[in-house]
This record gives C-alpha cells, structure tokens and sequence, in this order.
C-alpha cells in the first residue's frame, strides 16, 4: 500500500524534478528554501515569502471558517428546525461547486473595496494594538486571501463536520440531557468531545483544501514577495506565483525555481491530508467500545 | 419478606381497591408513605399516532414501580414521558399531568431541563461520557449545575451507593470505557445518583447485561429502595417479581392494571394480565 | 448552585451564536450569486455567446472561442478521464480488497490531495516539454488528472450499491465473471455513474489554474488539439485582473455564463440522482 502511494507520489515529484533540478542545483537548497528574495530578472529566487504567505492565508482561512462551519453544522443538526437542513445543504452544495475564478471576480470587486474602505479602517482603530492589524488599509493583501479561503473551505469542513456530528451514538447526548443539562450543555458534555477527532480532521481537510487554492487568491492577495506581519499588507503564495509567472517564465532557472515550490506546496499537502484521513477514519470508527 | 410490604400503596381512582380492602388501607395509608410521584390522565404518541392513552397511577416515596408489557405496549415511552425525555423526539407530544410532590411538570411552563435534576435516569444501554474518566462522570451533573466543594466525597458516596466503589477506588482517573459492561452501567446509575434526583427512572437497566452483573444491579435496587423512588421498565417478569413493590402492566398502550406486585402476579384480576404473567402470550 | 438562568441564557446566547453563522456562510453565496446575476446579465446577449473577443476599445465582442474551448477541452479531458476514472471505480468495487485493489485505491487517493496547479505543471511536463508549444491537448490532460480521482470513488460507491443478489443471480446463470461486472452491474450502476461523469465534468469546467500554462489562451477560434486554446475560466481571469472597466463587466457576464454551464450540470446531474433514487424504491 505504502508503495503504491509512493509510485504516484514519485511519478509527480519525478517531473516536478526533472523541471526543479537545475535551478535547485544552482541555487542551492538551503537558500532557495530559505530565501527571503524572489526576482526573476536579477536571478534571485528565495521561496520564503511564499510559503510565508502560503502558511499565513491558510491560518486566516482556517481561524474564520472552522468555527463558523461547526457553528452551522451545530445548528443544522442539533438546534434549529429539520425543515431548514436541506435548504442549508443545498447552499453548502452550491458554495462548493462555484469555480475558484468566480470567487476570485467576487472578491476582487466585491470584499476587497470593502475591506479598503471598512472593514481594515474599523480592525485598525479598535485592534491596531496588535502588529496583525496595522498599516494602511490596501484591501489586496493577506487578510483579503484568508477571508475568500475561508469562504471556499467552508463547505468542505460544514459537511464533513455535518457527517461527524452524525455519528453520536444518541444515548450518548440523552444521558447528558437526563442529568439535568441544557441543549447547549449537552452539546459540550456529549456531542463536541465525542466528534471532536472528526471536526479536527475535518478542519485539516479544509486545510490542505486552502494550500492548494490558487485562482481567487491570486486575484486579491496584491502578488508581492515580501513578508508582512500585518495581514493589511500584500503578500504571495506559493500556487499564486506559479499561476502568475510559469506561462512567461523564459529562463531555466526562472521555470525550475517555480517548479521547487510546487515540490514544496505538494509535500505540504500531502503530510496535510494524510494526517486528516487517518484523523476523519479514527472517528469513523469511534472510541473503542462506545458502541459495544 | 412479602408481608413486610404494606398493602398496596396503590391511588388510582375510582377503583383503586376492592371494597372489602379500603378500610384496612386507609388505616395503613396514615402510616405508608404519600405518593412522591401522580400520574394523571397521561396520554402520549407521535405525530397523528397515539401510543399511550389515559394512564392514572401514583408510586409512593420510596418504593419501586416495575413496568411490564410486551414489546411495543407503551412501557418506554411512558418512562420517558417521566422525565420529559419523550418530547426530545421530533413530532412527539404528551398530555395529562405529571405531579412530583404535587407540582405539575408537565405544565408548560416548568421547563424540563429543571424537572430531569428532579427525575433521574439509567438507560438500556450504558451510556457513559466516553471521554471522561471514571470520576469526571460521576462529577459530570455536579459540573451541569454549578455545585462547588469537594467532589471527591461527592464522588466516593455515589459510588459506593452504586456498589462499584471497591472495584474502582484504585483507578478513578481512568477512563469511563475501561470498565466492563456491567461496572460502567454501576458508573451511569451513580452519574445519576450525584445530582440527589428525588425520583429515578430506569429503562430496562439489565438487558445488556450478563447475569452476574444482573443480580449486582438488583441487590443495588434494594439498597437504592431506601433513599429514592424508582420506577423501572423491564420485560423479564422475574426481575419484576424480584425487584419491586408495585408492578403496572401495559398492554396495547393503555395501563391495564396496577397493584402490589405480589397480587399482580398471584391475583391478577384482568385476563389479559394473568394471560401474561403466566406466559399464555408477550 | 449556579442560577438556573444563567445556563438558560447561556444556552440561548450559543443557540443564536450558531443561527448567526448559518447567516454568516449563507452571506457571500448570496452577495456573489446576486452581482454574477446582476452585473453579468446586463451585458448578456446572444452574439456575447458566439463572437470573438474584441480589441479594447471597440464596442461588442464576446467568449465564443473561449467557450468552444472549454467544450473542446472539457470534452478531449472526458474522452481519457471516464473510461479510466470508471475503470478503476468498478475495479475497485469488484475486486478492490486485493493488493491490487488497495495499489488502485492509494493511487487515487493520492492523486485527489495534488493541487490543481500542481497538476498543470505535470501535465506541463508531460505535454508542453516535449511538444515544445502549448496546446489544448496539454489542457485536456491536466483536466483530465483532476477528474479521475473523484469519477473512481464515486464509481466503485455506485457499483457498490448494486445489490449482490443481482450479481449473483447472473453468475448462477453461468455468466461469466466480467460479462456479469459489465452488463448486470453497470448498466444498474448507469444513471448513479452518470450523475458522477457530470458532476466531473462541471469541476473541470470551472478549473483555471492548470490551464493557465498548459492550453494558455488564445484570441482566435481554435479546434486542433495541438494548439493554444482559449477557455472560460482563463478568459475571466484575463478580463478581472485588466485595468479596463469594460472588461471587467464582460468579466461578470463571462461568470455568468460559466456559472449556468456549471448549474445545469449540476443539476441535471441532481435530477438524475434522485431518478435513480426513486428507481430504487
């Protein structure tokens, strides 16, 4: 089994390779990984600010939409009415099946003036204390990514997370409500310490979902190599870069460096979601003996 | 130990008892205990489907109702109209009055999550919270209602009152699953116990169980007797016989008979009752 | 003992918390269907459909060529993903708890973690290297990569459904093994297998990020496969990202287009799910 996987995997990373290998051997490993300097036209290629960016979009994405998702998938399974489930499920379905440029369109026309003229003004004033809330308010930059992945992770997490919630063993959340507990007590005695392996895996799928996602963040994350601490400020990713410069890339070394971070962002996605599907299928299962 | 018991402690108007037998009951009813726990005119179903109708009976403090019927009769749905615990299920309703000391709980505005600290429950099924450790579930209800102090004697009293106290004492912080099946339905009945319910329901509380852990659950119930009022579902008659002091029989969804439990399976004065007891049917 | 209406309350407050994140995630699906609808349905007309792009400037043009691409391309990707996608779901459900079986389903599983511009630069390897020349092939491929992952789940999940009595009915008639696989179970499979080519189909329709430098673009109708072609998705990106307020509404009725594409496909592969659910009954 572990072969298999290492043939697929090999097949990608051979090509990856193949195109990488001669500006890696150029460069160097340690300080094209560890680079902070990408230009093309002087040579100069560092992949840092890119995993940076990377790292940093996908944390915004994962802080906003994991808790809204098991907010909805809470509400949808243990709170508000049935009739509302379906019409729910349908939005999620229809969340998940737009394409990433539309996203992109709405999010360069529609979230970005927004944030300019709104939202990072109001975050600035009342938590510019903070070093993630400062600088003018650009609107393109990583903030503007985190929230548009946020919004294209949320129907991968809502549904697995839906399934997860699924699985309580009934008996389980009656025992808390015959104790004397609330429905929201009840949810926090039985239901989230139950699901919580699931909801974790569900999260890190939703994750590995927002590394690879390239078109809408590409359209407002300002594609600048630098490393901010403010998420007002514009930023790169590592698919971003690769969607912008691999048609006009005319070097070798130009082609190759760009092809090592895809090397990069593929072994980051794979640890990713390898992690979440052995999460996802140890909740699966359940607790040992919990449905003896 | 049959006479020991009194009576018949048995309110159910109008023919609660023979005529011959009321003066003598009155007589022992100044020294029986009240009833803790009036059941009127109950009737209970899902959606258009009625599965309980018209029940009237009472249960004095202290003392233990067993509820017998074949499958599908009512029983479960009855306990569970006891606690409030019916109404979880989408579509399901329940009408009549339910008088714990003579407060109604089932008035609309007795909210049920009050009434279920009142009126504990063991289930079918042990159900203990599968993360915690032995002792996080016992103090789980404790936690719910804000109780302070030491939850450690807390704790101890309430397994001890379970009678699994010796077999974990040395391992409190393990967890709830390590326990065998019959240990962790000790574990729920004390997770029950901790909150000082008035009133505690048991829905077949040995039908997952092997007989040894059957009989250790029933030697329980005798000691339980003493501090709390127990109605509890069963559908094997000996532990019927064994256990309690009063047994309902249902049938069908209507509360066929009522009485001490000795009379019940020795006199029963409905065919349908002796017809079960004696195993004709169910 | 804490007051009992605090819990309430608390339990309350929590309640609304979690109604509010419904509102939450419904809020951008809303705003985006909204502006797709109402800025991209302002500048829709038929000739938006079948005319060339026009040269900034200039008044009228469309995104036939770019829609004809992505047909050409969605359909080349179909023609290599379905045969192997539902290939391997059938083998998987039929014989999948061998050692092959479990080789096939690694591979899939695998291959469905790969990023989507990860993929295109595979297919970059594999196709533009040695043609030396973008081309909608290149396209087609990477697309291609993409669907088989998902067709091979939702494939062997649908074999699987099949009931086995079925199965055995035709094997005790002395079919043999792979007639059975092949007539029996796929034809009872059929419409569950459709609704999965569909629903890869409308995925692959939406796809930019691969496209980008395996078909590139073009300005021109194109329907050889060894050429640069245009598509849908590419040609809205191109149009966003412009500094001209012309593109950027045709950018929004391209959208719209794209998104109807997508909904039919989506739904009619709804519809058919829920025929064979019927079916089954």
């Amino acid at each position: 089994m572990g072969g298999s996987a290492i043939l697929v995997a090999g097949i990608v990373v051979l090509k990856l390779s193949q195109v990488a290998a001669p500006a890696l051997e150029k460069l160097g490993l340690v300080s094209y990984l560890l680079g902070s300097d990408w230009d093309p036209v002087s040579g100069s290629f560092g992949a840092l600010p890119f995993v940076y960016g990377t790292l940093v979009t996908s944390a915004v994405a994962i802080a906003l939409a994991l808790p809204v998702s098991v907010g909805l998938a809470l509400f949808l399974s243990e709170m508000g009415p049935k009739r509302l489930r379906p019409v729910v499920g349908f939005a999620i379905e229809t969340l998940a099946a737009i394409p990433s440029v539309v996203y992109g369109l709405w999010g360069l026309f529609v979230l970005v003036p927004l944030l300019r003229g709104t939202v990072e003004p109001l975050l600035g004033r009342f938590l510019g204390f903070l070093p993630l809330f400062r600088g003018p308010p650009l609107g393109l930059g990583f903030l503007a990514a985190g929230i548009i992945l946020a919004v294209m992770i949320l129907p991968t997490i809502a549904s697995v997370t839906i399934e997860v919630l699924k699985t309580v063993p009934p008996p389980l959340k009656e025992g808390a409500l015959a104790l004397g507990a609330t429905r929201w007590e009840a949810i926090r005695l039985a239901v989230l310490p139950y699901g919580r392996p699931g909801i974790i895996g569900a999260a890190l799928l939703g994750l590995a979902r927002a590394l690879g996602e390239t078109m809408a963040v590409t359209m407002v994350i300002g594609n600048s190599p630098e490393i901010h601490a403010s998420l007002f400020a514009p930023g790169y990713t590592l698919p971003a870069v690769i969607a912008n410069e691999f048609a006009e890339a005319t070097s070798e070394l130009h082609t190759g460096a760009l092809a090592g971070l895809a090397l990069v962002l593929f072994g980051i996605t794979l640890l990713l979601s390898a992690a979440a599907r052995i999460l996802v299928r140890a909740v699966a299962r359940g607790p040992a003996g919990a449905r003896a | 130990m049959e006479t020991a018991r009194p009576m018949s402690m048995l309110v159910r108007p109008p023919e609660a008892a023979a005529p011959a037998a009321v003066a003598g009951e009155a007589v022992r009813s100044t020294l029986a205990p009240a009833p803790k726990l009036v059941v009127e005119h109950l009737a209970a179903g899902f959606g258009r489907a009625t599965v309980l109708r018209d029940v009237d009976l009472a249960v004095p403090e202290r003392s233990i109702l067993a509820v017998i019927g074949p499958s599908g009769c009512g029983k479960s749905t009855f306990l569970r109209c006891l606690n409030r615990m019916h109404e979880l299920v989408p579509g399901a309703w329940a009408r009549g009055k339910l008088l714990l000391d003579g407060d109604d709980l089932n008035a609309g505005d007795v909210d049920p999550v009050l009434l279920r600290r009142r009126v504990g429950m063991v289930f079918q099924r042990p159900n203990p919270f599968p993360t915690m450790s032995i002792r996080d579930n016992v103090a789980a209800g404790l936690r719910l209602n804000g109780i302070a102090g030491n939850h450690g004697e807390i704790v101890e009293r309430c397994l001890r009152q379970a009678a699994l106290w010796d077999e974990v004492k040395d391992r409190l912080g393990a967890s709830a699953l390590s326990l065998s099946g019959g240990q962790q339905q000790r574990l729920c009945i004390a997770r029950a116990l901790a909150v000082e319910p008035e009133v505690l329901l048991m829905d077949e509380p040995a039908s997952a169980l092997d007989p040894i852990a059957t009989a250790k659950v029933e030697d329980l119930l005798h000691e339980l007797k003493a501090r709390y009022t127990i109605v509890i579902v069963t559908h094997n008659m000996q532990q019927a016989a064994r256990v309690s002091d009063q047994t309902a029989f249902f049938y069908m969804g209507d509360l066929i008979e009522v009485g001490p439990t000795d009379r019940i399976f020795t006199a029963p004065r409905k065919q349908r009752t002796e017809d079960y007891v004696t195993g004709k049917f169910g | 003992m804490r007051s009992f209406r605090l819990r309430k309350a608390r339990n309350l407050a929590w309640t609304a918390i979690c109604g509010l994140a419904v509102v939450a995630a419904l809020l951008p699906l809303l705003s985006l269907l909204w502006l797709v609808v109402s800025k991209g349905g302002a500048g829709l007309s038929p000739r938006f459909f079948v005319d060339l792009p026009a040269p900034i400037g200039e008044p009228g043009g469309g995104v036939g060529n770019a829609i004809a691409g992505t047909l050409l391309m969605v359909g080349m990707a179909s023609l290599l993903a379905v045969p192997v996608g539902v290939g391997a779901g059938v083998f998987l459900a039929e014989k999948g708890d061998g050692k092959v079986g479990s080789v096939v389903r690694f591979t899939t599983e695998v291959l469905s973690g790969v990023p989507s511009i990860v993929v295109g630069i595979v297919a970059y390897g594999l196709v533009v290297v040695p043609m030396k020349r973008f081309s909608a092939l290149a396209g087609a491929l990477s697309l291609a990569l993409l669907m088989v992952p998902p067709l091979a789940r939702a494939a062997e999940e649908f074999v699987r459904l099949v009931p086995s009595t079925l199965r055995e009915a035709s094997l005790a008639l002395g079919v043999a093994q792979w007639r059975t696989s092949l007539r029996v179970v796929l034809r009872t499979a059929l419409p569950g297998l459709l609704t999965a080519v569909l629903l890869a189909v409308a995925r692959a329709a939406g796809e930019t990020a691969p496209l980008l430098f395996t078909a590139l673009n073009n300005q021109y109708w194109n329907a050889r496969p060894d050429q640069p072609t245009a598509s849908l998705t590419v040609q809205i990106f191109n149009y966003a990202i412009s500094p001209y307020e012309d593109w950027h509404r045709k950018a929004w009725t391209a959208a719209l287009v794209l998104l109807l594409l997508v909904g039919a496909l989506n739904l009619f592969a709804r519809v058919l799910a829920r025929g064979r659910l019927r079916g089954a009954r």
